[in-house]
This record gives C-alpha cells, sequence and structure tokens, in this order.
C-alpha cells in the first residue's frame, strides 16, 4: 500500500534540484517545486494513481514579506482509490510568469489555467487556447494581482456635480 | 460576385456551419454562450462562453473580513445556497481548529440535504422541461415550494439563506418546525415514485437520454467531473465519503453509482440521491442532539450573534476595528483546501490566510465551471436537440461558474 511518505520520496527522488520544501499544515501535506518541475511532478503522481485534478489556482504573494517568488500556482491532486491526498505549490517568478501547461495530462485543466492566466496573468506553455475567460477579451490588468487598483482612476461623477452641469449648460441655452 | 456564385455552387449540407447558442436562450440554464460548428444537424466542434455572469467574487472577499464573506456564497449556486455557506463555514472551521457542537452539526447537515433535495427538484424540473415533459416541471416545483417554506421558518430566507454559521448554525430549529419536516418526508418519497412512474419507463424519455452524452469513467475522472455527473458513470466518488465533515460519518446511506454514464444513469443517480437525502433528514431528525448550536471556542466575529440573540454594540465601528487588530492572534497563517458535496459536485474552497482579520485569497473550485468544459467532450458527434439534453443532464448554474 503506497502512502504519503513514500510519494513525497519519490518526487524528491526524481525531481532533484526542482524539489524545493515540504511540509504539513491542518493535516493537509504539501510539497513546494520550482516551476521546472511542474509537468514531471504531475506525470509521476498520474502515474502513481493520483487521478482527480481537485483543483488548480495561483495566489499573488506580494504582500506577504521575505518571499522569493511573487506567484504561486497550486495543484491540489486525490487519488480516488488509494484515497490519498497531495498539493503541489510551484514557485512562480515575477519577471517569468510561465509555466508548463498541463492540459494533455489532465483536460479539465482547461478552464482553470485560462482562469489563472485571466485573473492572475500567469501563463501556461502548451495551453491549446490560451485566452480571458471570465473578463472581457479587451480587459486591461489582471484583477487578482495584490497591486490592481480597487477604484477607477477616473470617477464617474456624482449627482451635485452633473447638477451643477446642467444649470451651467442651461445658461447658454443648450439643453 | 453572381456569377462565380452560379458556377460554384455551394452545398450547405457540405460546408460547416457556425451557430451562437445563447447567452440567452431558455435551455442554457442562465447566460452561457455556445459557439457551435454543425455539419448539417450534427455538431462538429463547440466551444463554450462563460463569464456573462462574472461578479469578482474572489476579489470582493478578499477585501471582507471572513464573516462578510458569507452571504457571497449564497449566491454562488443560488439553488443550493446551504451547502455553499458550509462549505465556506468548514474551511474557516478548519483554520481556525475548531468545531460545531453536536446539535449545530445535525442542524446542518439537515439543511443541506434539504437543499441537495430541493437544488436536484429544480433540475429535474428543467431537464425534463427541455426534452419535453411539462407535467414535471409544475409537480416539482410544488415540492421545491415545501421546502423553501421550510428554509424561511427556519431561517428566515428562502434562497439567499446565510443560515449555517462559522461554528455552527445561525439560531436553534423550533420543534414544531421539526415535526413539520418529518412528516414532509414519507410524502416526499412518494413523490419521487410519481416522478419514476412519469420518465423511468416513459418511452419519450428512454429516446431522449438513453446513449446521449456518454463518457466512460477514466474520461469523467480526467475531465473534472464530480458529484452525480461523475457517479452515473459508475465512479462512487462522494465527498460525504471521502472527506467526512459535520454529521455525515454518524449517519448511514449509500451512494448511487450507474453504469453506462449516460445520461438517463445520470437522471437515476440524482432520483436514488434524493431518497438518500430523505433518509439522511429523517435520522437527522431522530437522532438530534440537545445542546448548543454554536461551538463555545468560536471567536467573537461580529456576525455571530450567541444563539437568538443580536450583539447590537459588536456592530459600532469601534468593535469592528478593535476585531480587525485581534484577530491578528485569532487567525493562524496557512492555507488548506477544503470541500463538501454540493449538489452540482465537488465545491472546493482553498483559502490563503495571512494572520489578518480578512482572507488573503480564496479560490472557489466551482463544479459548474470545470463541466461546462467538458461539455465539447459530451456533445461531439450529437445532434443540436441533444446539446438541450447533455446542458441539462451536468446541472450547471452559471452564478457559481462565473462567480
Amino acid at each position: 500500500m503506497l502512502t504519503l511518505d513514500e510519494v513525497v520520496q519519490r518526487l524528491k527522488e526524481v525531481l532533484g534540484d526542482n524539489f524545493l520544501e515540504e511540509g504539513e499544515f491542518r493535516g493537509q501535506r504539501f510539497v513546494i517545486l520550482r516551476k521546472d518541475g511542474v509537468k514531471e511532478a504531475i506525470k509521476l503522481l498520474k502515474d502513481l494513481g493520483f487521478n482527480h485534478l481537485q483543483t488548480l489556482t495561483g495566489v499573488d504573494y506580494l504582500r506577504i514579506k521575505n518571499r522569493k517568488a511573487r506567484f504561486e500556482v497550486v495543484y491540489q491532486l486525490y487519488s480516488i482509490e488509494k484515497r490519498l491526498q497531495l498539493r503541489l505549490r510551484v514557485e512562480v517568478p515575477e519577471d517569468d510568469p510561465e509555466v508548463d501547461s498541463i492540459v494533455d495530462l489532465f483536460p479539465c485543466a482547461n478552464f482553470l489555467e485560462r482562469e489563472v492566466y485571466d485573473l492572475l496573468g500567469i501563463r501556461f506553455k502548451g495551453h491549446p487556447n490560451l485566452k480571458r475567460i471570465l473578463l472581457p477579451e479587451n480587459w486591461v490588468g489582471h484583477p487578482l494581482r495584490k497591486d490592481y487598483p480597487l477604484e477607477p482612476e477616473e470617477k464617474p461623477l456624482d449627482f451635485i456635480e452633473l447638477k451643477k452641469l446642467n444649470e451651467e449648460l442651461l445658461k447658454y441655452g443648450i439643453k | 460576385m453572381p456569377e462565380n456564385r452560379l458556377s460554384e455552387p455551394e452545398d450547405p449540407f457540405l460546408s460547416v456551419l457556425e451557430l451562437q447558442m445563447g447567452p440567452q436562450h431558455p435551455s442554457t440554464h442562465g447566460v452561457l454562450k455556445l459557439h457551435l460548428k454543425l455539419e448539417g444537424e450534427r455538431i462538429v466542434d463547440c466551444e463554450p462562453i462563460v463569464g456573462f455572469l462574472h461578479r469578482g467574487l474572489e476579489k470582493l472577499a478578499e477585501n471582507f473580513t471572513y464573516p462578510q464573506v458569507l452571504p457571497l456564497t449564497d449566491r454562488l449556486d443560488y439553488i443550493s445556497a446551504m451547502n455553499n455557506n458550509t462549505g465556506y463555514c468548514l474551511v474557516v472551521e478548519r483554520l481556525l481548529g475548531i468545531e460545531p457542537p453536536p446539535r449545530g452539526k445535525y442542524l446542518r447537515t439537515m439543511v443541506c440535504e434539504l437543499a441537495r433535495i430541493a437544488s436536484h427538484l429544480l433540475w429535474l424540473a428543467t431537464h425534463a422541461l427541455d426534452i419535453g415533459a411539462m407535467t414535471v416541471f409544475l409537480y416539482c416545483f410544488r415540492e421545491r415550494e415545501q421546502i423553501l417554506n421550510f428554509f424561511e421558518e427556519i431561517c428566515g430566507a428562502r434562497l439567499t439563506v446565510s443560515y449555517p454559521r462559522i461554528g455552527g448554525v445561525r439560531m436553534d430549529v423550533e420543534e414544531a418546525t421539526l415535526e413539520k419536516v418529518y412528516n414532509f418526508l414519507p410524502e416526499m418519497e412518494r413523490r419521487i415514485d410519481e416522478y419514476e412512474g412519469l420518465l423511468s419507463e416513459n418511452r419519450i424519455w428512454l429516446e431522449r437520454t438513453v446513449g446521449v452524452g456518454v463518457i466512460t469513467a477514466e474520461e469523467a475522472i480526467a475531465y473534472g467531473l464530480t458529484g452525480p455527473s461523475l457517479r452515473g458513470s459508475g465512479v462512487p466518488y462522494d465527498v460525504r465519503k471521502h472527506f467526512p465533515y459535520d454529521a455525515y460519518p454518524e449517519v448511514e446511506f449509500e451512494v448511487p453509482v450507474g453504469k453506462n454514464g449516460d445520461t438517463y444513469d445520470r437522471y437515476k443517480c440524482r432520483l436514488q440521491e434524493m431518497r438518500q437525502s430523505i433518509r439522511i433528514i429523517r435520522q437527522c431528525i431522530e437522532k438530534l442532539p440537545e445542546g448548543e448550536v454554536v461551538s463555545e471556542l468560536t471567536p467573537d466575529l461580529d456576525m455571530m450573534p450567541g444563539g437568538r440573540m443580536l450583539k447590537a454594540e459588536a456592530f459600532n465601528e469601534v468593535a469592528f476595528i478593535s476585531f480587525l487588530q485581534e484577530a491578528k492572534e485569532i487567525f493562524p497563517k496557512g492555507e488548506l483546501y477544503s470541500a463538501v458535496e454540493g449538489a452540482k459536485g465537488e465545491l472546493g474552497f482553498y483559502l490563503v490566510s495571512d494572520g489578518s482579520g480578512r482572507p488573503y485569497r480564496l479560490h472557489i473550485r466551482a463544479p459548474s465551471f470545470i463541466h461546462i468544459s467538458a461539455i465539447p467532450k459530451l456533445a461531439k458527434d450529437h445532434l443540436i436537440a441533444d446539446l438541450v439534453a447533455i446542458i441539462g443532464t451536468l446541472d450547471i448554474v452559471m452564478g457559481e461558474c462565473d462567480r
């Protein structure tokens, strides 16, 4: 019977330098990887029976101090037969936000990767159709980044200003 | 030019026709747009276009306190809001390391299962209507109305309930209401028999559903299907069994699975699931323990009333600010993923906490979002009329998909 310790050990052996750290929080195991090892790691885990990709998402760690990489892409994997759960956290630096796509291994990653690209601006190499999904195609910026402005640069005029403008226009006979 | 057109007539039956289905289309269950490529009436390719209902819930959640996020989760899958609330409360409870008291757990399980029945009823109603059975629609809405009335009695709201809270539920349920729910269960069982009598051996229903949208077990897992859509293919994956939460480990129920992975099997699965939900609710009411409904260890968050009492002074600004400062000691740093079995499938929350009073990042794994990405696979080589059945069988709701 395969245990999580063995799985993590196998990952460590196969990935070598790309394996950075392992840990546990509230009973959930996670490993932190360099972004070059993503595809290899997920392929290995799929062969070991981790067949259900529970979720794929991204986090922007801009506001948290003492971190090497700004972004993180998270893969939550589960093995339905063996009942093992493992989280892969992949560090993605700000200057080159690009990760290998895993759509060919897990077709359900298609929309999830597009969502991460749309909201966080992390590109996925080898994705068949990488374009915005939730926001309109002409949208500027990536809203889930922590430096995305919360208020618009140009605020719409409020009622009192509009009323003044209207009165001024009425002076010149414009309705 | 006219001469050219005459000399080279294009055969409309051989060329590929592009068609936009939606976003305003009665059988897309909301604002889903499908970009279809057709050969005659056969679907060659299909691209779903989503995002028309995007409200930025994940960004909003980053700027709200933990209790303030709770009403946002009502607006995900607005048909079974109880499940969404429970999912969010669970992830925060697991972050804090607390558990609701037994009565809170049982009440939460009971309302979750009521919401599941309501959601499956709405699914059956609209699915049958899409395929052409009008009567079932009216019957299903009659029963759904009763469940919504129970919700109104329990918490005062019908759809956007916010009844489960961090550390338990908002308030206790009265004995009279519990009795009403208990008496409703045998009636509901009879009603399910009625629906089955209307549909299960109906020749039109069989011709429209058997062999439509077939997906094998391996493909279904790879495409990320969860919930009844996955179990129709014969995979017994249920979050209630694999990651037990609330009172589910203490009640008996089975996970119904299908065999062929077609629309008919998924229909059968959901009807069986409704029977199992009734079984769970019955056990919950029979076993319901006495005691508090909110955990005593719950930190004094400003939206957490104790019992039925509201602490008015907690709503003033000073208390609110002090809460944010104190929160630094309440919430630990870390990140965790926690899922519940929503009515549509696995509803997961990935929460990153930086130790402050607001979630640093809250990602919602919406089953509908992932199910929609499987539509091109399911719809290939089917007729347009079958596409309507396929959208119906996946049981999607756009509020959850677009977030």
